[in-house]
């Protein structure tokens, strides 16, 4: 796919077995795709299936957290002289559903096409930017971001039908626009953050009212948020600064930590489902940054279970015990990537394993190394 | 000489006199005086059995030379020794003629042997005759010596007579002499008793008149008499107080020596006489033999209510309410007042009880103490009111002349510790200087730096060119500098020779070393860089409260620090204060490395300030703009000139200050050649992609290759200090951003075309700025490149066309 541009990538969220990314491709001129990748842990292989999208370029994909055969995607409709960033509900065939393995070979010859289960209706709202699933919910309640209007789905007969629960919108001067925006797995999925020009907003999904809001996040654009699965306040944005920034949401007025590790904009933060010390981001200088923010972790310094079972550690212990308390540092850099990258995530079935996009068309998948894996397990 | 000749004369028989040549040349005398050695020599030599003969060093050997003293002869001789050997030969020659004689003809030719012989038949006979004469001079004198011998012999008898007769009269002198002795010894005697009993007497009448003189004495006001009578008398008083009459006159000087002790007290008490009077009264009252421990508390109890009196009065001069004098006159009336007071008490004090021993010392000491304190804080909390105050020079004088009195009662009081406490004060004070000028010249940069603001606020007002940016540099360089120099001459006072406090160990070292080096110069460094680099991370990043052209000046002053100011100032320092100090110190490298780092910094961000105004400009107009229905273009947007007017003003403006900096090496007629290279390799889709439909793989396929051998492009990479460097990371950022954006959004046809004729026009106009064209080569074409795949119908625009346009401005 090397001659496909690309900026839309998801794990297959609600699959927890298999290492799978979905990749959705931009091209005005062919056919989108959706590209399945499968990542073989065992045998290192990679395999691909390949699902036509034929309603236009994709900027965005998300996959359901409950159903594995359903995923969300914002895509350009481009008429003569407009152009509009739609949403919509898919479903990809059965035969291609994780359990049903029937020859990879095959499928990539043969493109097999999605099945539309419903659009999300953004006539009178404007261009979408992106769709967030609940996170833990049973997938049928959706927020999209289309212009100044953050949008609540019910997604209604197993799909087929979205219904517009409730909607907010941002007034302001000048022309506002959510660039990004996520769901909370905390408090009971009743919140979400976005993104527009420089500030951070939360927004409460059952009053659809602004809970906080972080003006001047970053000195530019903000480009994407992630929320820390583990600690409730802890929230991630990154953005045109070149810099990555640690909110805890009580206190808006300054940022728990900053990273300047990448030297142009950051597109991309993620944090590791489990490991909330891991945190991936992608910028268009083209690198692919693996940070281990140790000091703003809910893992505690030094493991202090250790201290209580003795049992079988003992023989560990002193070492530990010298040890200084981790400092924050970058892991690694990841410098495979020969164009901006736009989208970095981690695998949902294998939390020591995530994958990069970058605007090319070439997607990495990398591990954690070895022994930073160790000593966070240990 | 005389002895030796002597010697042996009587000896040897008249034949050898020394006397006679006098008249001679003293060649010739020495020549005599020679052979007669060698006559006395060789007879010796013959009595003894020739012991020296073997030796050739004895001198009595010098035969050759004296037996002829011819050159020519001498090398005979020589040749002789040689010949016969050592020893003997010497010996032999007067002796043996034969053999001398056999050696010259062994070696001469007979004519010369006959001119020989005759020479030397010739010299013996002078020397017969000189032998002759010799022997005849000195017969003569030895005559005359021995007639004068004899006469001595008689003189010396009649000597001895005489000296007889004057024993036999001292004799009888003496004896005369002891007999007038024994007959005066017994009325002697008794004039001695005699002026003893007077003495008595007068010593008894000084005795009975004593009780009247003392009266009188004291009527008088003549205590010091009165006191010394009463001393002379006492102890006979006491002695022989058991006889009445001396009893009686004991009670009557014990009555008025009770009044005159009461009269001295009452003047004691009185106490306006002053401290030399009082001493007075104090040590008459001790020779009175009056208690010493009492008096002790009553004299320090007066001084301290005289000393307490000045105290008060310079407490009095502190008050609010008056204006205050000056802190000289204040130390000058404090230094006079009550230090002189409390030297004089010490003195007075350690004379009169010295008897006391160290438990008086103590008192006294604790009393300096004492009041040595208050006065200390009195002084401080004057000196406190002048930290503010801008001249050092009258505080240190002011404090030399504190230190300076107090110099004398620390000597005498060295247990009151009052030297070492002025010194602490001197010191506290000192320090506070510094840190007064530490603040002094931090204020002074932040002035420099708003006036800085002003002069850069206010040209654009004016509407004409105001101050450049080099004239306010060399303002601002300027002014700190003469403020660190006026800082270091006034904190230099504190060092002067002549100040009495500069030779204590901490005004040459740690006052030079860790007050003045580190602690002003450095740390007034340290903060300056300081307070430049907040400027980078000041929160206001969008708002830009900084003008950037503040961000490249603070830059360029921490370069010029790095690279000169600050190992001149720092040598000024050292020199000025000899530090002699050991302890570390801030070596010059890290501080310009910190300096540097600030440059470094401040530049970099002026750089990315910079950058982002530009970043915002681009990326607004291809945000805001709807590309899908744009009409073909006609011109290149307004937007782009800004844009290449905006980095010819910052070119303009970092050109001020930095220099032009290193540029890859273009081959000749740049400006065509990147033109026609940029719009060639459009059409032979070399580098870029071409834009036909037809070849979508090629071109991926071409720009990956191309990325392949290009190097990676770090936008925000840090620069290196000129400008080039600052003006290729600023048009990084710039098109970076184009690229970006460009990539977000979705292009008609002419849309696509627009962005061609664009780029090409910053292609023509932006090159010149950086260090390497290729890089914006590189940018554009992927701006265009990315264009060109964001447009559902892509066609370029003829290169020829939009040359056209691009040329019509």
């Amino acid at each position: 796919m090397s001659h496909v541009k690309a900026r839309a990538l998801t794990p297959q969220t609600a699959e927890t077995d298999a290492i799978r990314f979905l990749v959705g491709t931009q091209s005005l001129k062919y056919d989108n795709q959706i590209h399945i990748i499968d990542f073989d842990d065992e045998n290192n292989i990679i395999s691909k299936n390949v699902l036509l999208h034929q309603v236009g370029e994709i900027w965005h994909i998300s996959a359901s957290p409950a159903d594995r055969g359903v995923l969300a995607t914002c895509y350009n409709n481009t008429s003569d002289s407009k152009v509009l960033t739609c949403a919509a509900v898919w479903r990809m065939p059965k035969e291609l559903e994780p359990g049903s393995h029937e020859s990879p070979d095959d499928s990539s010859s043969t493109a097999h096409t999605l099945e539309l289960l419903c659009h999300l209706d953004n006539t009178a709202h404007g261009s979408m930017a992106c769709v967030a699933w609940e996170p833990t919910g049973d997938g049928k309640k959706v927020i999209s971001l289309a212009d100044n209007h953050i949008l609540l789905w019910d997604l209604q007969e197993s799909s087929s039908q979205a219904v517009l629960a409730s909607s907010a919108s941002l007034e302001g001067k000048g022309q506002l626009k959510f660039t990004s925006g996520r769901w909370s797995p905390h408090h009971n999925c009743t919140q979400v953050a976005t993104a527009n020009d420089t500030a951070v907003r939360g927004w409460d999904t059952r009053s659809m009212s602004q809970i906080y809001c972080i003006e001047n996040a970053h000195g530019q654009l903000v480009r994407d948020l992630d929320f820390n699965p583990n600690k409730q306040y802890y929230l991630a944005s990154c953005g045109d600064d070149c810099k990555v920034k640690f909110w805890d949401t009580r206190n808006v007025t300054e940022p728990v930590k900053t990273l300047e590790e990448h030297s142009h904009w950051v597109w991309s933060v993620r944090y590791n489902h489990s490991h909330d010390q891991l945190v991936l981001t992608g910028s268009s200088d083209s690198r692919v940054i693996l940070s281990n923010m140790v000091s703003i972790s809910s893992e505690p310094f030094g493991h202090l279970v250790d201290d209580d079972d003795l049992s079988d550690q003992e023989e560990r212990r002193p070492e530990e015990k010298s040890q200084e308390p981790p400092q924050d540092s970058v892991i690694a850099t990841y410098e495979e990537h020969e164009d901006s990258v736009y989208a970095v995530d981690w695998s949902s079935a294998d939390p020591w394993l995530f994958a990069s996009l970058s605007y090319d068309g070439r997607l990495v998948i990398n591990r954690v190394p070895r022994a930073l894996k160790y000593h966070i397990l240990l | 000489m005389a002895a030796a000749a002597a010697g042996p004369g009587p000896g040897s028989g008249p034949g050898d006199s020394p006397e006679g040549p006098e008249a001679e040349a003293p060649e010739r005398r020495r020549k005599a005086h020679g052979m007669l050695k060698l006559y006395y020599g060789l007879s010796e030599g013959e009595a003894a059995g020739r012991p020296a003969g073997p030796d050739p060093l004895d001198p009595t050997d010098l035969n050759g030379a004296h037996f002829d003293p011819e050159v020519y002869l001498d090398k005979v001789c020589l040749r002789g020794v040689r010949v016969g050997g050592p020893g003997p030969g010497y010996i032999a020659l007067p002796h043996h003629p034969s053999d001398f004689v056999a050696g010259l003809r062994r070696e001469c030719p007979l004519a010369q042997l006959m001119d020989s012989e005759t020479d030397m038949v010739r010299q013996i006979r002078a020397l017969d005759s000189d032998m002759q004469t010799l022997v005849y001079e000195n017969y003569n004198k030895f005559i005359s010596a021995t007639d004068t011998i004899r006469k001595m012999k008689n003189d010396f008898r009649k000597m001895e007579d005489e000296m007889d007769r004057l024993a036999t009269n001292m004799a009888v002198i003496t004896d005369f002499s002891a007999r007038i002795s024994a007959t005066l010894q017994d009325r002697h005697e008794r004039i001695t008793k005699l002026a003893g009993v007077h003495a008595l007497l007068r010593k008894l009448q000084f005795l009975f008149e004593l009780p009247s003189r003392l009266t009188k004495c004291v009527e008088l006001g003549a205590y010091g008499q009165a006191v010394r009578y009463q001393g002379r008398a006492r102890a006979v008083l006491q002695q022989y107080q058991h006889l009445p009459s001396f009893r009686a006159i004991q009670d009557d000087c014990q009555v008025i020596t009770a009044r005159l002790a009461q009269q001295l007290r009452q003047r004691f008490r009185e106490g306006g006489s002053g401290a030399p009077e009082q001493a007075e009264c104090v040590e008459l009252l001790l020779a009175l033999g009056e208690p010493a421990e009492e008096l002790c508390e009553e004299f320090l109890a007066h001084a301290r209510g005289r000393l307490e009196e000045e105290l008060r009065s310079l407490e009095a001069e502190l008050g609010p309410s008056p204006p205050a004098p000056d802190v000289l006159e204040f130390t000058d009336r404090g230094g006079s007042g009550f230090v002189g007071g409390l030297c004089q008490v010490a003195a007075a004090y350690q004379e009169l009880f010295a008897a006391q021993g160290p438990a008086g010392a103590e008192r006294l000491a604790a009393f300096a103490r004492e009041l040595g304190g208050r006065y200390f804080a009195l002084v401080e909390r004057r000196l406190a009111q002048e930290q503010g105050g801008g001249d050092n020079s009258l505080l240190v004088r002011a404090l030399d002349r504190f230190h300076r009195r107090l110099r004398a009662p620390g000597a005498l009081l060295a247990a009151a510790g009052l030297a070492e406490a002025a010194t602490e004060i001197v010191e506290r004070v000192a320090r506070e200087r510094l840190g007064h000028h530490l603040q002094g010249l931090r204020a002074a940069f932040l002035g420099c730096l708003t006036d800085v603001r002003q002069a850069l606020a206010a040209p654009r007002l004016a509407g004409k060119e105001g101050p450049g940016l080099a004239e306010l540099l060399a303002n601002v360089a300027s002014s700190i500098l003469s403020h660190i120099k006026a800082s270091l001459a006034a904190v230099h006072l504190f060092t002067a020779k002549e100040v009495s406090f500069s030779n204590k160990p901490y005004f040459r070292g740690e006052f030079c070393s860790q007050g003045v080096r580190e602690g002003l110069i450095v740390g007034f460094i340290r903060s300056m860089c300081q307070t430049a680099q907040s400027f980078c991370d000041s929160p206001g990043e969008k708002g830009g409260a900084t003008p950037p052209a503040l961000l490249l000046l603070l830059s360029r002053l921490c370069l010029d620090y790095e690279t000169a100011t600050i190992s001149y100032v720092l040598t000024l320092t050292d020199e000025q204060f000899l530090v002699q100090d050991q302890s570390p110190v801030t070596p010059v490298s890290t501080l310009c490395a910190e300096a540097r780092e600030t440059a470094r910094r401040l530049l970099t961000h002026y750089v990315k300030v910079q950058g982002l105004v530009i970043s915002q400009m681009l990326r607004k107009s291809v945000e805001t703009r709807d590309w899908l229905s744009t009409l073909e273009p006609r011109n290149v947007r307004a937007v782009m000139k800004r844009v290449v007017e905006d980095t010819t003003a910052i070119d303009v403006q970092v050109g001020l200050l930095y220099e032009e900096g290193v540029r890859k090496a273009q081959s000749s007629d740049s400006s065509k050649r990147t033109f026609s290279v940029y719009s060639s390799s459009r059409q032979q889709g070399r580098y870029a992609p071409s834009y036909t439909p037809s070849a979508p793989m090629d071109t991926n396929l071409l720009s990956n290759i191309q990325k392949l051998f290009s190097e990676r492009i770090d936008v925000f990479s840090p620069v290196e200090f000129n400008k080039v460097s600052v003006l290729t990371g600023i048009i990084k950022i710039s098109l970076k951003t184009l690229l970006e954006c460009v990539r977000l959004r979705t292009f008609g046809r002419f849309g696509l075309q627009q962005v061609q004729v664009d780029c090409h026009f910053l292609q023509l106009y932006l090159w010149r700025f950086v260090a390497d064209e290729e890089l914006v080569h590189l940018l554009l074409d992927e701006v265009v490149a990315s264009a060109a795949l964001r447009c559902p119908d892509p066609v370029p625009m003829e290169p020829s066309v939009v040359e056209v346009i691009c040329e019509r401005g």
